[in-house]
């Protein structure tokens, strides 16, 4: 599954770092990343595709909580048909 | 792609702005649970009911989970039981078989102790409804909903009259939780069959053996977009427009989703804007964001109007299927702002009942004292099934007699229901009009004024 990884939270050093390791570590690879830093606040958002990982979408899902809790800072991962389905006219997506 | 600006709209969406979806509901039907056996269906109809949809709640959960958007309700309606049960007389037995699959699977309701009786009654129907204040009184999850008329058949007075004292019953049988039994009841004119909200929810004999009915929800999310909103009225109605096709797009995706992971056929989605107590989830809201000082207000019917049709502009492109009931909830203990407009006196019970011409779905959650007679109930039911009759559209009534209360105090349900400020209603008897019993002819849908 493809999904879109989101990083919101007040800038720190690190914060790039420490959650690529951790989806390094989940298996899950990195596809598109782009960040800034709008009046303090830190935001990123990351394409990934889950296809390698062993964990399932949950516990995927907890990890980055778990690493968010940890920097201070608010993450979210969803699939990528939720944003295709509400901002495209046409969806290649039949399917989560 | 899409933009990261889009990412962070729709999350933003659903962080400050409380989109949700607000139903997945299961249509099963129960034709082949028809035996002549109560013992016999009530088996049938659990071993159906538990094999079409045990894993629903699970399954809701994770594509929530996996699509970020809280799905709230996973509920289930089934064909109308007084046809299940015309064979063998087991409506009371069935009914305890629906509300423990109803706690054994985890929904929060189960709607389909319903009868169509648009043009008549037939001797079992009565019984059937009559049943309905014990029913309803005796469990804790399903919902009932009784149709009484249609544009086609008229309206079904003796249905009408008979559904005032069932109403005043059912509030009497659970008077010490402010009636709540009346919250479960829904009296209809041209009820659909593919509705996916409680309590009016049922699955009609046109719809396939199971199916996935979504209902969509989203008033926070237009509210927040109409703030940015400064240019006229066509500006406003294109920005509802916009924002209900997005909305619209995550319950087709749920829909899709939903089915395909269950087995079952993907229904229909409906388009309602549906409100919740909590703040910054109210159909009241957007109309005073457009420009009344206050819901009840004049003009409340002309806003009104807009929304419930941009809302179906928007909501009909973004879905292959539309269906139910789609356009706004007006529920007055169901939204903080028609809390409110009721409170400071800007809302009344007349102006609820001009709103209702021209939006979903009818005079909904409200509270009216508890010593109104039933012939005045059925009065209020029949004036506001005129309507749906005349202008060939669903219309409902869910009113709540509250048991030992007057104007001024509140009937509160908690959760979802909300509390709703008791209404001042008309006290003229309607008595004789009542009593006349028989049926209002259909009306003609030529020469239209």
């Amino acid at each position: 599954m493809k999904a879109i990884v989101s990083v919101i939270g007040m800038d720190k050093k690190g914060i790039i770092a420490k959650v690529a390791t951790t989806l390094s570590d989940i298996d899950v690879n990195i596809e598109d990343i782009s960040q800034t830093i709008m009046q303090n606040y830190f935001t990123m958002i990351m394409a990934v595709d889950l296809g390698e990982s062993k964990l399932n979408f949950a516990q995927i899902k907890d990890k980055l909580t778990a690493t968010g809790e940890e920097l201070g800072v608010e993450i979210h991962i969803q699939s990528q048909s939720i944003f295709e389905s509400m901002h495209k006219l046409t969806t290649n997506t039949k399917t989560l | 792609m899409y933009t990261n600006n889009e990412i962070l709209e729709t999350i933003n969406m659903v962080s400050h702005q409380h989109l949700d979806v607000r139903t997945i509901t299961m249509g099963i039907s129960l034709m082949d649970c028809i035996s002549d056996s109560k013992t016999k269906t009530c088996q049938k109809i659990y071993d159906k009911i538990m094999k079409k949809a045990g894993n629903i709640v699970k399954v809701g959960e994770d594509i929530s989970n996996e699509i970020g958007v809280p799905i709230v309700n996973k509920r289930i309606s089934v064909t109308p039981i007084s046809l299940v049960s015309a064979s063998s007389h087991g409506h009371l037995e069935i009914i305890r078989t629906l509300d423990k699959i109803a706690d054994e699977i985890g929904i929060d309701f189960l709607g389909g102790y319903s009868a169509l009786v648009h043009k008549a009654m037939s001797p079992y129907e009565e019984e059937f409804i009559r049943s309905i204040p014990e029913a309803l009184s005796t469990t804790n999850k399903i919902c009932s909903s009784v149709n009484v008329a249609t544009s086609k058949a008229g309206i079904n007075m003796d249905a009408v009259a008979l559904m005032g004292k069932i109403v005043k019953e059912c509030a009497y049988l659970t008077r010490d939780n402010d009636s709540l039994a009346c919250a479960k009841l829904v009296v209809f004119a041209n009820a659909v069959e593919d509705n996916p909200f409680m309590a009016g929810a049922f699955l009609g004999s046109g719809e396939d053996d199971a199916v996935i009915n979504v209902g969509v929800s989203g008033p926070g999310v237009v509210k927040s977009a109409l703030e940015s909103v400064s240019g006229d009225l066509t500006q406003v109605a294109e920005c509802i427009k916009q924002t209900a096709f997005k909305i619209t797009r995550v319950g087709q995706l749920v829909a899709q989703e939903a089915s395909r992971r269950l087995g079952v056929s993907s229904g229909i989605v409906d388009l309602s804007l549906a409100p919740t107590p909590v703040v910054g989830d109210s159909v009241a809201h957007i109309l005073e964001e457009i420009g009344l000082e206050s819901v009840g207000a004049c003009g409340t019917t002309a806003t009104l109007a807009m929304l419930n049709d941009a809302v179906k502009k928007g909501g009909i492109m973004a879905s292959s299927h539309v269906g139910g009931l789609s356009g706004a909830f007006i529920p007055v203990s169901e939204d903080a702002g028609m809390i409110k407009a009721s409170e400071i006196g800007a809302l009344n019970l007349e102006k609820l009942e001009a709103m209702t011409a021209v939006c979903s779905v009818g005079l909904d959650m409200i509270a009216i004292p508890g010593d109104t007679s039933a012939d005045v109930i059925s009065a209020l039911i029949a004036d506001e099934i005129a309507i749906g009759v005349v202008n060939t559209k669903t219309t409902a009534v869910r009113v709540i007699p509250v048991y030992g209360k007057g104007v001024g105090e509140y009937a509160k349900f908690g959760g979802l229901l909300g509390r709703a400020p008791i209404m001042k209603i008309s006290e003229y008897s309607p008595s004789k009009f009542i009593s006349r019993g028989g049926r209002i002819p259909a009306p003609l849908h030529s020469n239209k004024n």
